[in-house]
């Protein structure tokens, strides 16, 4: 048992779902050629004026709402000066002092099945910078502006973590709640989600949190954990070798799987915050907030309560079919046809369906097989069509695109038969092909029925109703 | 050529001229005087000219705006599509805008035409025209003194003859002091009156555009293009804006006018002085109720002031990096090297000590004590004005404690520079409205005579200044050019 504790807080920035940027009226679509999506006011222009995205303000109070935080009724913009080349106007427009997001909380679940309360600090509105482009133009660094100017909400937690999975599971809670508020696409891959996270260590039952050391450019969650640990046991054997802790900036590199400083607090810069002259105090009134509650969609913590109370879904099914919110959606659009049947799905989407999505890397979004298409497979089970074995088999056509369920069925001749007189010729073949096993059944021996049932199974090549040979067995063995 | 707008105006409607013709005319006046003056550092023959081509054919089609043909001449600080705007600057030497301010766009949409881009104080930092990387701009009433600043190219043009209005910036005092130094009409309006977009910023919670002419009534008009409420511009404000140019007509019978005491303390020149009392006697005779009031934290103005603006320049002024635009020293290093000689190659001296000053008083342990503390005084500052406009319409002093100096005698001295906008600063830090009209002269050099209205009630203030100069004809006077 480690003598050791960590402490970690994540800072998320989470891309803004705006179609135009926070300031101004250019495109926050990726991908576009460089500095096509940069108009006069991102490239900072001589005297242009940043005008304030209400669409950025609208989002980052249903963020608010969603987390029960404090809205700022009054919030100010304030520029953060810095000189880099990739932001233009030498300073970034984002929020100091009173930010539009307060004090609020979440709740995640921990692998020992408890539930912990994480701290929001707050969250703020700011711009993004652009990107310095260095490998195409040796020697030099070329400035794609293109980013410059896209809203970001920037969501600072308390230092309430105690691991690395500790904080990706809450790394991932943000993420799912921010795509179920539809304010952000969560895209780690093109930067719209990023998690900087602030690492620090100190022995069991110390009162002071250790210096930490803030991580940066983790984009994934299975590298927040890698740079995380990494550093967590950088920390640890520094410390024990007798050396100390710097405050500082350090960039995870995910080929060497190791994190490296980038710079200290010494060389760090003075940003001289003040309020930004060119914009006005953000109000946001009792009345916006309301309107805004009132239009939330129904948050994961609602859904998995629901699933629970009224489909009759196991708490660890709920948990895992709302954990995002592709899941959820995956299960719903399925139970819209076939709505008796939400256990059984709950089961097929988190067994078969997972296992298969995970083999082949796929999120299930992009799914071969379709909501309707599995619940028409779990459908023919319902209704006795296939029986659960035959099930697998059918599941396995669907993945490979050879139909829906029904067609698979059919052409393959998997329908069950229930057809009595039929069975019924298949149980006297097996009696009398197995006078040995009839023997023992009827002297007391019942397992051997199981035996006997499994000879009529593979004479109908798995087709015949199980349930119904069984007991059809047992009667004309008495 | 000494015309009014208003005489412009009718004189083209009447096609007693076309605008043609008065367009060379100026342009041919600024070309013989403009060498000694210094007033223009861009003159847009070329534009102006195909602008007057087309303002002669509106009016013979009868589509003419309110300016239609009218010459103006436009600080270079608004930035102008496609022409180079410097800001007075080495920085901004190779600047061509890609875009047209929104006080440019007004001008544009109602007809007139551009004469060209007037000298400034380098990013209007300075009282005297003496900061700008084209050269010192001369006093047309006398060429050894400083027509004052930053706007001081414009008011220079103004008072000789070489462009019939200006528009100009006022931050600080930026308008009204060399309209009073140059003996000419200025104003600046409400803050949020006229949209800052594309006026390059210097302190953005205090720039205000307004504008140069040579009277009262050509102020009004030309106040009717600039003001509006601009969406691109977060802080102008979304109020009606009346109709300043119509004839005022009313007097003054019964106006409130308050005389602040702390302006005719010690520092008011004695002779300038006289020239207000005569004013002010004026002013009584056309009925209004005159007393004295008070504005107890005057004195808290100027580094109230200094602090704010400064602040506000040294992050304003951070674009300017070599990266982008404007001036980028040869052959960088690296980044650093970059920066650290793009900008003190492309930066005056002045600029350079204030953005240092702002940049200092931002400064982790010292924002508290300088920024933060000026933003408190700034609301006191406001409150004497609120508390004075409770009782009074107007208040009424002296623009500047004295007259135009010689050029070169406070450039040594930051400090007493500082103190010509000990009358004007205030206005700015409250966001009022504000005008310099002439009173007369002293030794040569004209008075202005400060009027101050409240928020929003630039009417008002053009109507005590229009009445005044019903009865006055300081304002009329031209100085005899050298050339």
């Amino acid at each position: 048992m480690s003598a050791w504790e960590t402490v970690i807080g994540l800072e998320i920035h989470a891309q803004l779902a705006t179609s135009s940027k926070i300031f101004s009226g250019a495109s926050t679509a990726f991908g576009a050629e460089p500095n096509t999506q940069a108009c006069a006011v991102d490239l900072g222009m001589p005297g242009v004026l940043p005008v304030l995205n209400g669409e950025a303000v609208n989002m980052a109070v249903r963020f608010g709402v969603a987390v029960a935080a404090e809205i700022g009724q009054e919030s100010v913009f304030a520029r953060k000066n810095y000189f880099y080349p990739d932001l233009p106007k030498g300073y970034q427009i984002s929020q100091f002092e009173l930010p539009i997001v307060g004090k609020g909380h979440i709740f995640i679940n921990l692998e020992d099945g408890d539930s912990r309360k994480i701290g929001l600090t707050r969250a703020h509105l700011e711009e993004d910078a652009g990107k310095s482009l260095h490998e195409e133009f040796p020697g030099q660094t070329g400035i794609d502006l293109n980013r410059a100017g896209t809203p970001l909400l920037e969501i600072v937690s308390d230092p309430d973590m105690r691991s690395a999975k500790e904080a990706v599971t809450y790394a991932r809670k943000i993420h799912s709640l921010v795509r179920y508020l539809e304010i952000c696409d969560g895209n780690m891959q093109e930067g719209s989600f990023r998690c900087d996270a602030n690492v620090s260590v100190r022995l069991k039952g110390e009162k002071e949190l250790g210096t930490r050391a803030e991580l940066k450019n983790i984009n994934s969650f299975r590298f927040l954990e890698r740079a995380i640990n990494f550093e967590i046991e950088r920390q640890i054997e520094l410390i024990e070798d007798g050396g100390k802790v710097v405050q500082e900036t350090r960039l995870y590199d995910s080929d060497r799987d190791e994190t490296r400083s980038m710079r200290s607090k010494e060389e760090a810069n003075d940003y001289r915050y003040f309020p930004d002259p060119d914009l006005l105090p953000v109000i946001v009134t009792d009345a916006d907030i309301e309107r805004i509650r009132a239009a939330l969609p129904e948050l994961p913590e609602q859904k998995k309560q629901r699933f629970i109370d009224e489909l009759e879904v196991s708490d660890y099914h709920a948990d895992l079919l709302t954990g995002s919110r592709e899941t959820a959606d995956y299960f719903e659009q399925a139970l819209a046809q076939a709505p008796r049947l939400a256990s059984q799905l709950a089961n097929w989407i988190l067994g078969d369906l997972s296992a298969a999505l995970n083999k082949s890397d796929l999120d299930i979004q992009d799914s071969p097989i379709t909501p309707p298409m599995l619940a028409q497979l779990v459908e023919r089970i319902g209704d006795n069509t296939i029986s659960g074995k035959i099930a697998k088999q059918v599941f396995e056509a669907m993945w490979q695109a050879q139909g829906s369920a029904d067609e698979i069925i059919d052409a393959r001749g998997l329908k069950q038969i229930t057809d009595s007189a039929a069975i019924e010729s298949l149980i006297d073949e097996v009696i009398a092909a197995n006078p040995g096993q009839v023997e023992q059944f009827r002297a007391g021996k019942e397992k051997v029925l199981g035996f006997l049932v499994g000879q009529v199974m593979k004479q109908s090549r798995g087709k015949a109703n199980p349930g119904q040979v069984n007991s059809m067995l047992r009667d004309k063995l008495k | 050529m000494f015309m009014t707008v208003r005489e412009i105006q009718q004189g083209l409607v009447k096609k007693q001229f076309s605008s043609v013709e008065i367009t060379r005319q100026y342009l041919q006046d600024i070309e013989q005087h403009n060498p000694l003056l210094n007033c223009y550092i861009s003159v847009t023959a070329d534009i102006a000219l195909q602008q007057a081509q087309a303002a002669d054919s509106a009016i013979a089609a009868g589509t003419n705006a309110s300016l239609t043909g009218v010459p103006v001449a436009h600080k270079d600080l608004y930035c102008t599509d496609g022409v180079r705007t410097s800001c007075g600057s080495r920085m901004l030497d190779n600047f061509i805008a890609p875009y047209d301010a929104t006080v440019i766009e007004n001008f544009k949409r109602d007809g007139a035409i551009m004469l060209g881009k007037t000298n400034m104080d380098e990013f209007a930092m300075g009282s005297s025209n003496e900061n700008s990387y084209y050269g010192v701009v001369t006093n047309p009433w006398n060429s050894e003194r400083v027509p004052g600043g930053s706007s001081g190219g414009s008011a220079a043009a103004v008072a000789a003859g070489l462009a019939p209005a200006a528009t100009g910036t006022d931050t600080g005092g930026s308008i009204r002091q060399p309209a009073a130094l140059c003996g000419i009409t200025g104003i600046k309006p409400t803050y949020g009156r006229v949209s800052r977009y594309g006026m390059v910023a210097f302190g953005s919670s205090l720039d205000q555009g307004g504008a140069f002419a040579r009277s009262a009534e050509d102020c009004a008009i030309l106040l009717q293009t600039m003001a509006g409420f601009d969406r691109r511009d977060s802080t102008s404000v979304d109020q009606p804006v009346p109709d300043f140019s119509s004839d005022p007509g009313q007097g003054i019978e019964g106006l409130k006018i308050g005389l602040p005491k702390e302006y005719f303390a010690d520092g008011l020149d004695g002779d300038v002085a006289r020239v207000i009392d005569t004013a002010i006697e004026e002013f009584r005779r056309l009925g209004a109720n005159i007393r004295e009031i008070s504005l107890p934290n005057t004195g808290l103005s100027i580094p109230v002031y200094y602090v704010i603006a400064l602040a506000e320049c040294s992050s304003n002024l951070s674009r300017f990096d070599g990266v982008r635009f404007g001036h980028r020293c040869d052959n960088p290093v690296d980044l650093e090297d970059l920066y650290k000689r793009s900008r003190a190659e492309g930066f005056g001296e002045e600029v350079k000590r204030r953005i240092m000053l702002g940049t200092y008083a931002l400064s982790a342990g010292y924002y508290d004590a300088y920024y933060l503390k000026a933003q408190q005084l700034r609301r006191m500052i406001k409150q004497d004005f609120e508390r004075a406009f409770a009782d009074i319409d107007l208040i009424l002093g002296p623009t500047t404690p004295e007259v135009a100096f010689k050029i070169g005698a406070k450039t040594d001295d930051p400090v007493s520079m500082y103190l010509q906008d000990i009358y004007t600063i205030s206005l700015n830090l409250a966001g009022l409205p504000g005008m310099s009209i002439p009173a007369g002269f002293v030794d040569g050099l004209p008075v202005g005579l400060q009027l101050i209205g409240n928020y929003f009630d630039e009417a008002r203030l053009l109507n005590a200044a229009h009445c005044y100069q019903q009865v006055s004809d300081w304002h009329m006077q031209s100085p005899v050019l050298k050339s």
